[in-house]
């Protein structure tokens, strides 16, 4: 079998659509184009029909009632109502939230919108394995913490926090419970009919399913109340106006009950893959991996390679497609905050690469893989002084390096 | 980030990869930037009896950017007397390589390399 380039592993970003999931959809962009809303004629009760169908295979994806399931359009939206709708519901209790470092900017940006209308926050830092200290956690709520916002997956490094345990703690505490969930569907087996969790936040894209399209998870029992944030008809009982896309709620629902039904065969698959690749890229000497190797869904790898300079990393790598911490691949051109969070320098944040697998990921594409980053990293070490220092044993770190105003002041002497 | 193939092709082929003997009384030794700002340019120089540059070898850990750019100026180099070296302005680099605005920072520390580099010389003598 031949090899296609490049080989897509930046499965965290977004996956291919499953050729199932698109049969699903076809109809619904095609023959049947009614609007759910529509209650007096059959193209209306035809995709109010499909919509609920797939909001039952979410539900029982996640272990929910389908009652408990409000269609948005993704994540990001999803973290967006569950925060700002519950902390605006809520606030005659308290007006402190607590959430993480290491958060998704859906997350992080909402908690400062927040801030800024009234809210405090506090952004608890993780361990240097990414994952909570429980006990941090416990002596961070005040009397005044209405709501703890917490991701199960994380994006960069995979890590997988103990959702129960933290959503004991706020059940005991009577505190609201928030999951940022987009990164665990299809990774880890849970029901939320046994996880204390109150909101919960979905996406289709990440599990094979079309963007656009997710889902908040709202428990009735004890019941939750959020303020609606998008106002326009009074669909999904209030919670969220606007016409539902019907084909993409038909992709999510199909993804999900696929990642539901397939997970007990694939996730052995993955784990072998990426455990391939790691065993191959332990061969490479000085690298580190950024997050716990124990609690982590296998789908995810993330390595720093030491004295390798991320950008010309990545343009040496390019027949594979990954993504990086270096600041020279993001918008904001800082290293990743969440590898800066769990205490990584800017040298080893900057030359991180996260791969991450898929159903599609074959044993070919991590045996290039393995070889492509052998050769290149080699290749960039000898260009790299860095390197070369390392082998004579200068220790890099403690070594004066000059900035420019000192540089200046020396030559001119 | 597009590059120009001038510096993909420095990048993919760099030039006078290597180390020189520190030591060596006819080698001038430059090394500019820091890790912690994501370029370290290590630039050497052998200059003949007459005063002229006969070698040149770079060691750079960097963006693609950065590689060219002192790939470039090793080529530049040699020939070249020392005062003839230190008149190689950062500009030039950068025209030479179109490199993009937020990528002058890599010629103007290949510059303060070939500086580095000839200072280290001159103090030996």
């Amino acid at each position: 079998m031949s090899l296609k380039l490049p080989i897509y592993l930046d499965n965290s970003a977004t996956t291919k659509i499953d050729p199932r999931v698109l049969d699903k959809m076809m109809p619904f962009l095609t023959e049947e184009f009614g609007n759910p809303a529509s209650r007096s004629h059959s193209f209306g009760w035809t995709t109010d029909k499909a919509v609920e169908h797939a909001r039952e295979q979410v539900a029982s994806a996640v272990g929910a009632d389908s009652k408990e399931i409000i269609w948005t359009s993704g994540a990001t939206e999803s973290i967006n109502l569950a925060l700002k709708g519950a902390a605006s519901f809520y606030q005659d209790r308290g007006r402190h939230l607590i959430t993480i470092k290491t958060e998704h900017k859906a997350t992080l940006d909402t908690m400062r919108e927040l801030e800024r209308t009234g809210f405090e926050v506090t952004y608890l830092t993780p361990e240097t394995n990414g994952l909570i200290d429980l006990s941090k956690l416990a002596s961070a709520i005040r009397v005044d913490t209405i709501l703890i916002s917490v991701m199960y997956v994380n994006n960069e490094i995979g890590v997988i926090q103990d959702i129960e345990a933290i959503g004991s703690l706020c059940r005991e505490k009577n505190i609201i419970f928030h999951v940022d969930a987009a990164q665990a569907i299809g990774k880890i087996d849970f029901s939320l009919e046994k996880l204390p969790v109150d909101l919960m936040s979905f996406s289709a894209h990440k599990c094979y399913g079309p963007k656009g399209v997710g889902a908040l998870y709202v428990r009735r029992r004890p019941r939750i109340r959020l303020l609606a944030q998008i106002h326009g008809g009074g669909h999904e009982r209030g919670f969220r106006s606007g016409t539902l896309p019907t084909h993409q709620i038909v992709g999510m629902g199909e993804a999900f009950e696929i990642a539901k039904t397939d997970i007990s065969k694939e996730l052995p698959r993955i784990k072998k893959l990426r455990d391939n690749l790691l065993t191959g890229l332990q061969s490479i000497e000085e690298i580190y991996v950024n997050g716990d190797m124990k609690h982590r869904v296998p789908h995810n790898l993330n390595v720093s390679f030491n004295y390798v300079e991320g950008e010309s990393l990545i343009m040496a790598i390019k027949d594979i497609a990954v993504s990086s911490g270096s600041a020279c691949t993001s918008a904001s051109l800082e290293p990743s905050y969440v590898l800066r969070a769990i205490g990584r320098n800017d040298e080893l944040a900057h030359s991180s690469i996260r791969f991450s697998l898929s159903r599609f990921t074959t044993e070919e594409e991590i045996e290039y893989t393995v070889r492509l980053l052998n050769d290149k990293v080699a290749k960039l070490r000898d260009l790299s002084p860095l390197w070369e220092m390392f082998k004579d044993g200068i220790d890099v770190s403690s070594y004066e390096w000059q900035e420019h105003g000192e540089r200046d002041i020396i030559l001119h002497n | 980030m597009s590059y120009s193939n001038k510096v993909i092709d420095h990048y993919e082929h760099p030039r006078n990869v290597g180390a020189l003997n520190k030591d060596d009384p006819s080698v001038g030794t430059g090394m500019v930037g820091a890790p912690a700002c994501g370029d370290v340019m290590k630039l050497q120089i052998k200059v003949s009896d007459s005063g002229i540059i006969e070698d040149a070898k770079f060691k750079t850990y960097g963006c693609g950017s950065a590689i060219a750019s002192s790939s470039l100026v090793t080529e530049w180099l040699k020939g070249k007397n020392l005062d003839e070296a230190q008149m190689i302005k950062n500009s030039q680099i950068a025209e030479e390589l179109e490199l993009p605005p937020v990528k002058i920072h890599c010629s103007v520390l290949a510059e303060d390399a070939i500086k580095a580099a000839v200072a280290n010389y001159r103090s030996k003598h």
